[in-house]
């Protein structure tokens, strides 16, 4: 019983103590509130202590970071929105609270279904962030935000509709740069494919 | 019984040995033994004495309704390795009796309970047979298939109300009550008195009443609400001046009946809410959950999906240790300061989980016959400079503050003894249990993934206290640094599914318990399908609810200031534990 364990203790309390400081005066004014100064908090060889001044300073989230999702649209030339959703379904069907519920277009001429969502509701306060409904959307219509601040005063309004849930391809792409070209690329390929397909079987069908 | 009569890798056929009391079960993808109810005391005994079976480690129950048959499922190790020998015991729904082996098992003692709550099997000769997780004045039992929830949809999701007329609307505008609540027929809340609660406390003053000073016992309530319980969890204590005479932990705060949501669910919809069963160690929870799926589906994941699971449940089995060396300080009283310290660590690793799975804590990375995407760029050398820098000087410094220090050495040394016989019976597990002397580590015992493949050792402690806890967790996680470095060396490049990721997977009818050594002790996940999209039965065998059955043999005897520190030991979280 000599106490030595303890004052080590205390030494390493107080060496954390000191080198948040050592930190601050070794980094300077970089060290806070800047994108570099964060980064540099989150290295594996960070001492000291490392919290980020929220909500001044905030963590970049990564790629893959998920919240809620939104429904992706291209623009068209006028400024009209076309969503790349087929209505078909699965995401609800695959979303584990069974916050999503869609209504599909039907044409009113024929009364068969046309692939385009009439209404699509998402009740956030349900949504568990689970990502599951971009990640089994066979149309890429349907993708997960980076938007985390999202509180409310009241529960009103918290079931989000078509409008409040649509977002143009140019911000999915800014958001998931590294997903996005390569589903584009999926997609050329695809086509390229597709096309290369059909050249042969029209030259055989003329011969 | 000589020791060359126990081979570990074997399960013998129980049904020739007990012939006319043990049958096979030959149900088309089922395994195991069905044992007669009125043999089942006789049987399991002389499975414990004679065989080597000692350690019980789930019992639960399955309601088949078609065939009007409750069933109890028994999964029965040797503590010393090897395979499970199931057996199950069948009896009629609606008068489901069944003995109890509390008396042969004391780890029977919370999953009889929670078997009666929540499926109404009646376990004779079980001595405390309480509702548990549910509260008292609950209507009905939940996990019988005829039950139904307030807000009822449905049997089975997807619900056909959301597509494709989808109807949406706040569910509380659905119930008379607008609110998620039932009361049993005739219940009026003004008048009722909770009995199962009075005779709680009638039998605590019981003890040491009439001693020869003729002193009375003070009854505590420690929690629900309390910063030491580590979350809404209550416990009873009678004390005899300072010292714990008696001791009952109350739980079902949190319960939210994951068995049943995840009843309602596909099977992959249930990956997110395992998340949410032990929210320290999303990871883990996946694992087992993909386990038990894929051992039904017969389906391996590739060979480099094996690895990165291994590379996130050794992560994540490092960051729940730690953590709960920030948690040992706290609990001993240093308020939050090198709790800090150990959030600090966590942090870096939660860095790593939100770049491969989105989310920091709620991972819902792995899936059936694989992982849900493959590792974005930088994210290994990332781990990397952790595991062969970081963390193991952080192991180092953390070593270095507790071990020795005088403080921790003299509240945690002797404190919360518990012998291997009784964390063995009490159905202890992970480094509860080996702490104990036992050394039982499912990896090794049993090993799934690529586990033999690696090199690390199983930890072992002997003195069962809260210091050879602490110790065992920090020498694991030392090894799961071993591990991660040889993990990270030879992750071999390639596919990381099997098959095409398909979000409605085919599950063969029968039954299947995967399990893994989750940071807290062994994770369970006992699943019966019946062929469709949704499993008939879905158990969850949580370690830090079993732990808990040892909590009054760790504080009995001991002072009252210890049993925070016993209950911070044991390692739980009451998303596990409450369910
Ligand atoms: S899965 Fe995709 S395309 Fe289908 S309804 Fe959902 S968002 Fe639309
Ligand atoms: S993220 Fe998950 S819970 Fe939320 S809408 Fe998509 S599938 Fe449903």
């Amino acid at each position: 019983m000599t106490g030595k364990g303890f004052l080590s203790m205390l030494l390493g309390v107080f060496k954390r103590f000191v080198m948040t400081y050592v930190e601050d005066f070794r980094k300077g004014k970089k060290r806070y509130y800047t994108a570099e100064g964060i980064e540099s908090r989150r290295k594996a060889d960070v001492q000291g202590i490392f919290t980020i001044q929220y909500p001044e300073e905030k963590l970049p989230v990564p790629e893959e970071f998920r919240f809620l999702p939104f429904l992706v649209y291209e623009e068209g030339p006028n400024g009209e929105k076309d969503l790349r959703c087929t209505s078909c379904g699965i995401c609800a069907k695959v979303c584990p609270p069974q916050c999503i519920s869609i209504v599909r277009t039907n044409d009113p001429v024929t009364g068969k279904p046309v692939p385009q969502p009439k209404e699509f509701y998402i009740d956030v306060d349900i949504c568990m962030n689970c990502g599951l409904c971009a990640e089994y959307c066979p149309f890429d219509a349907i993708k997960m935000d980076h938007d985390y601040e999202l509180a409310s005063y009241t529960r009103q309004g918290n079931i989000y509709d078509i409008e409040r849930l649509s977002k143009p391809v140019s911000y999915y792409a800014g958001i998931r740069p590294t997903n996005y070209s390569a589903e584009e690329h999926a997609r050329q390929e695809k086509e390229a494919l597709k096309a290369a397909a059909k050249k042969p079987a029209a030259t055989e069908g003329a011969g | 019984m000589s020791e060359e009569q126990v081979t570990v890798a074997q399960i013998p056929d129980i049904s020739l040995q007990f012939e006319g009391r043990v049958v096979k079960d030959t149900r088309a993808g089922y395994s195991g033994f069905i044992v007669g109810a009125e043999h089942l005391l006789d049987v399991v005994q002389t499975l414990r004495d004679e065989l080597g079976f000692d350690y019980l480690s789930s019992v639960t129950g399955v309601d088949y309704l078609p065939e009007g048959k409750m069933e109890v499922v028994y999964h029965l190790y040797r503590s010393i390795g090897g395979p499970a020998l199931v057996f199950k015991v069948q009896v009629p729904r609606d008068e489901a009796v069944v003995p109890s082996l509390y008396h042969i098992f004391k780890s029977a003692d919370w999953q009889e309970r929670e078997a009666w709550d929540l499926m109404g099997i009646r376990f004779v000769g079980h001595p405390d047979l309480r509702r548990i997780l549910t509260w008292e004045g609950f209507a009905g039992h939940p996990l019988r298939k005829d039950w139904k929830e307030p807000y009822f949809e449905e049997e089975t999701k997807p619900y056909k109300s959301r597509w494709p007329e989808g109807i949406t609307g706040y569910i509380e505008d659905n119930n008379p009550y607008h609110d998620n609540l039932q009361y049993p027929a005739g219940f009026d809340p003004e008048t009722w008195i909770p009995q199962a609660e009075e005779a709680l406390y009638a039998s605590a003053q019981k003890i040491g009443r009439d001693k020869e000073l003729h002193t009375d016992t003070v009854v505590v309530n420690l929690g629900p609400q309390h910063p030491s319980t580590h979350g809404v969890f209550r416990m009873v204590a009678a004390l005899d001046g300072e010292q714990v005479v008696f001791l009952k932990p109350v739980v079902g705060y949190l319960h939210r009946n994951h068995e049943k949501i995840g009843e309602r669910n596909t099977y992959l919809q249930n990956m997110p809410f395992t998340d949410r069963l032990d929210y320290v160690s999303s990871m883990s929870n996946n694992f087992g959950y993909a386990l038990a799926v894929e051992k039904l589906m017969g389906i391996k994941p590739p060979e480099r999906a094996d690895y990165i699971r291994v590379m996130m449940a050794e992560l994540t089995r490092w960051m729940n240790h730690v953590f709960s060396f920030g948690f040992l300080w706290n609990d001993l009283g240093s308020y939050f300061t090198p709790m800090i310290y150990a959030l600090e660590e966590r942090e870096l690793i939660l860095d790593i989980f939100e770049a491969v799975s989105g989310s920091r804590m709620m991972c819902n990375y792995f899936r059936f016959g694989g992982v849900a995407r493959d590792l974005p760029e930088g994210v290994l050398n990332k781990v990397k400079e952790l595991v062969f820098e970081r963390m193991p000087r952080q192991l180092d410094a953390i070593d270095k503050m507790l071990s020795t220090n005088e403080i921790v050495r003299n509240r945690c040394i002797g404190c919360g003894v518990l012998t291997a016989e009784q964390a063995i019976n009490n159905g202890a597990s992970g480094p509860n249990l080996r702490a104990s002397g036992v050394p039982y580590d499912i990896r090794r015992a049993d090993p799934y993934s690529i586990y033999d493949r690696l090199d690390f050792d199983v930890v072992v402690h002997y003195h069962g206290d809260v210091y050879d806890r602490y110790l065992t967790r920090l020498d694991e996680a030392r090894q799961s640094n071993r591990i991660l470095q040889q993990v990270v060396r030879d992750i071999p490049e390639g596919p990381i599914m099997t098959g095409k990721p398909a979000y409605q997977v085919r599950v063969p009818a029968g039954e299947a318990y995967g399990r893994v050594e989750a940071p807290k002790g062994e994770l369970g996940f006992y699943i019966v399908s019946t062929g469709k999209p949704n499993p008939w039965r879905y158990h969850v065998r949580a370690p830090s609810f079993i732990n808990l059955t040892s909590l009054e043999d760790m504080c009995r005897g001991g002072k009252i200031a210890d049993v925070v520190l016993n209950l911070g030991a044991i390692d739980i979280v009451l998303g596990e534990v409450d369910r």
